[in-house]
């Protein structure tokens, strides 16, 4: 279980202090598969990585499984247990994707079939990608499959996707739903944290927050909370493609 | 032919050789030649006038290999080597080269070698040079190596050029001239550390209508070490050229980049690009959220930066 308690994140702006998160306190059931909403500027990706420890709280506590990893390192999370898709996924030079994957798995070797089954499970073709470096020469969108393959090849008891479904083209999109439906069919014994916008993604939820202006406006299942979002401001504000086709549904 | 463990530790290391190679070779150790083949079609023979070997590769020869690595494991041994291939028309063949030197004593250690590369028309060499220092002696390993390339028309050559660890000096001085058509690609990896100091310079002349050269070197200088790399293209034809230096840079280290290009010819499309840096922040962020400790994200972008 992660617990975030009364947690702050301010930056400085012409000698102001601007508040990104205002006292976010929350808990991220175990076993479940939770989706932070809400509109664009509200602190989700903040509040992302400070969970991954990538960025570090102004004040408040952060607990998982009942240890305080407020002052943890990345590194230390991350043996913990906890994994990290990034929203804009980094690019190297000489990096191959293979070698990303087998850092993910923590093993010294790997076998092209172990590692190609990762990427197969993105919708990769895996012989055309596990020699290719992670470098510029890959689209948006193939750097974040190869992303969220490496966090599923890490095999987290806590997952976290900045936005997954970003940069992704329509016709993957159905491809990514899969793969989060099917982490979330084998989810027990960890949990798996999305920040989306997309209303499929909400729709596979066990439970959504939805944070606002740096807090957290409500928090329930999905079966409680999505009859609420869809069509409020908060959804029309943070769409994406899918949303302005159905712009007129809504 | 005999040679100690340092040795052979030097010859893994410089030539990936853990036994007598396939096919022709030279091997030389403090300074003398320990074991030498020919083939039917490449034929090595022993300089009269300089210390030093002819490779006569005869024209059509095809996928076959020469390996003539050096090493030295004798402190204070100071040698020049010159070494001359002529490869024949139409042949396609590997040819490894590379220096090691282990120096246990306080003197210093020094290799410096010519090679010159005379590649018939239409054939193709891949030519790999791997350059290792090792030892906890005071003496410096010293290596100062002449590459010359001279290509006839629609020859092919790929260099790989590669000093990693342990050599405390070098200049290196590669100069090429290419005919009509011929293409010319360079690879080098440096890395250097501790107060080691590396030079290299290149010099391509694109003399034929439609010839080629990319040049391209990924360094990394680590402590308080230092590198400058010197690539001038040269286009006197309509040709096109393109060098690329990328730089990470460490600690206290000093990196300095003259890319330089000069156009003869009004078609000659010559392009450079050059980039010092250090490790970027979310390259190590993204591997520590993989569980990798800084140190090790380090050296796995480095590792991936040189391959």
């Amino acid at each position: 279980m992660l617990e975030l308690k009364n947690i702050v994140y301010q930056v400085e702006e012409n000698g102001e202090g601007i508040g990104i998160l205002n006292d976010v306190s929350l808990v991220i059931p175990d076993g479940k598969l939770t989706v932070i909403t809400g509109p664009n500027g509200g602190g989700k990706s903040t509040l992302a990585r400070i969970i991954a420890g990538v960025v570090k709280p102004t004040s408040g506590k952060i607990f998982f499984n009942g240890q305080d990893i407020t002052d943890m390192s990345i590194t230390d999370r991350a043996r913990l247990g906890i994994g990290f898709a990034f929203q804009q996924p980094v690019r190297f030079k000489g990096i191959r994707v293979v070698d990303l994957i087998r850092l993910a798995k923590g093993e010294k070797k790997l076998s092209s079939s172990d590692a190609c089954k990762y990427l197969a499970a993105v919708g990769l073709c895996a012989k055309d990608y596990i020699n290719r470096e992670v470098n510029s020469s890959l689209s948006g969108g193939e750097l974040k499959r190869i992303e969220i393959a490496t966090v599923l090849a890490k095999k987290s008891a806590l997952s976290v996707f900045d936005e997954p479904e970003a940069g992704i083209d329509l016709w993957s999109f159905q491809n990514l739903i899969e793969v989060f439906d099917g982490m979330r069919k084998n989810i027990e014994g960890s949990s798996i944290i999305i920040i989306s916008h997309q209303e499929r993604i909400l729709q596979i939820a066990d439970e959504i927050v939805l944070v606002k202006e740096g807090k957290i406006d409500c928090q329930g299942t999905c079966d409680e909370i999505l009859p609420k979002l869809v069509g409020t401001e908060s959804a029309v504000k943070s769409c994406g493609v899918v949303d302005l086709w159905k712009g007129g549904d809504n | 032919m005999e040679l100690t463990d340092v040795q052979k530790k030097i010859l893994e290391e410089v030539a990936d050789l853990h036994k007598i190679p396939v096919g022709a070779y030279n091997i030389r150790a403090n300074g003398e030649s320990v074991g030498r083949n020919s083939s039917a079609n490449i034929e090595i023979t022993s300089k009269t006038d300089v210390s030093g070997i002819d490779i006569k590769i005869k024209p059509g020869t095809k996928n076959e290999s020469v390996h003539i690595p050096v090493v030295i494991s004798q402190t204070g041994l100071k040698e020049n080597v010159h070494n001359d291939f002529f490869v024949g028309e139409d042949s396609d063949v590997l040819i490894v080269a590379g220096c090691g030197i282990d120096n246990c004593g306080s003197s210093d250690s020094e290799h410096d070698g010519i090679h010159r590369f005379y590649i018939g028309k239409n054939a193709r060499v891949k030519y790999v040079e791997k350059h290792y220092g090792s030892g906890a002696g005071k003496g410096k390993r010293i290596l100062n190596p002449v590459t010359e390339v001279y290509m006839e028309e629609g020859s092919y050559c790929e260099m790989e050029m590669v000093q990693i660890k342990g050599v405390d000096d070098t200049e290196r001085v590669t100069h090429a001239e290419l005919k009509e058509g011929a293409r010319m690609i360079v690879h080098e990896r440096l890395m250097t550390h501790d107060d080691q100091h590396a030079v290299s310079r290149y010099d391509v002349e694109l003399n034929g209508e439609g010839s080629s050269a990319d040049v391209v070197s990924r360094a990394v200088a680590r402590d308080r070490s230092y590198q400058r790399f010197d690539a001038k293209i040269i286009g006197n034809a309509p040709c096109s050229g393109h060098s690329e230096c990328d730089s990470i840079i460490m600690d206290n280290g000093t990196i300095l980049a003259v890319p330089a290009l000069e156009a003869n010819n009004v078609d000659a499309a010559l392009i450079h690009e050059a980039a010092i840096g250090k490790i970027a922040g979310e390259q190590l962020v993204k591997l520590m959220t993989l569980g990798l400790t800084e140190q090790e994200a380090e050296e796995e972008i480095i590792n991936g930066f040189l391959r």
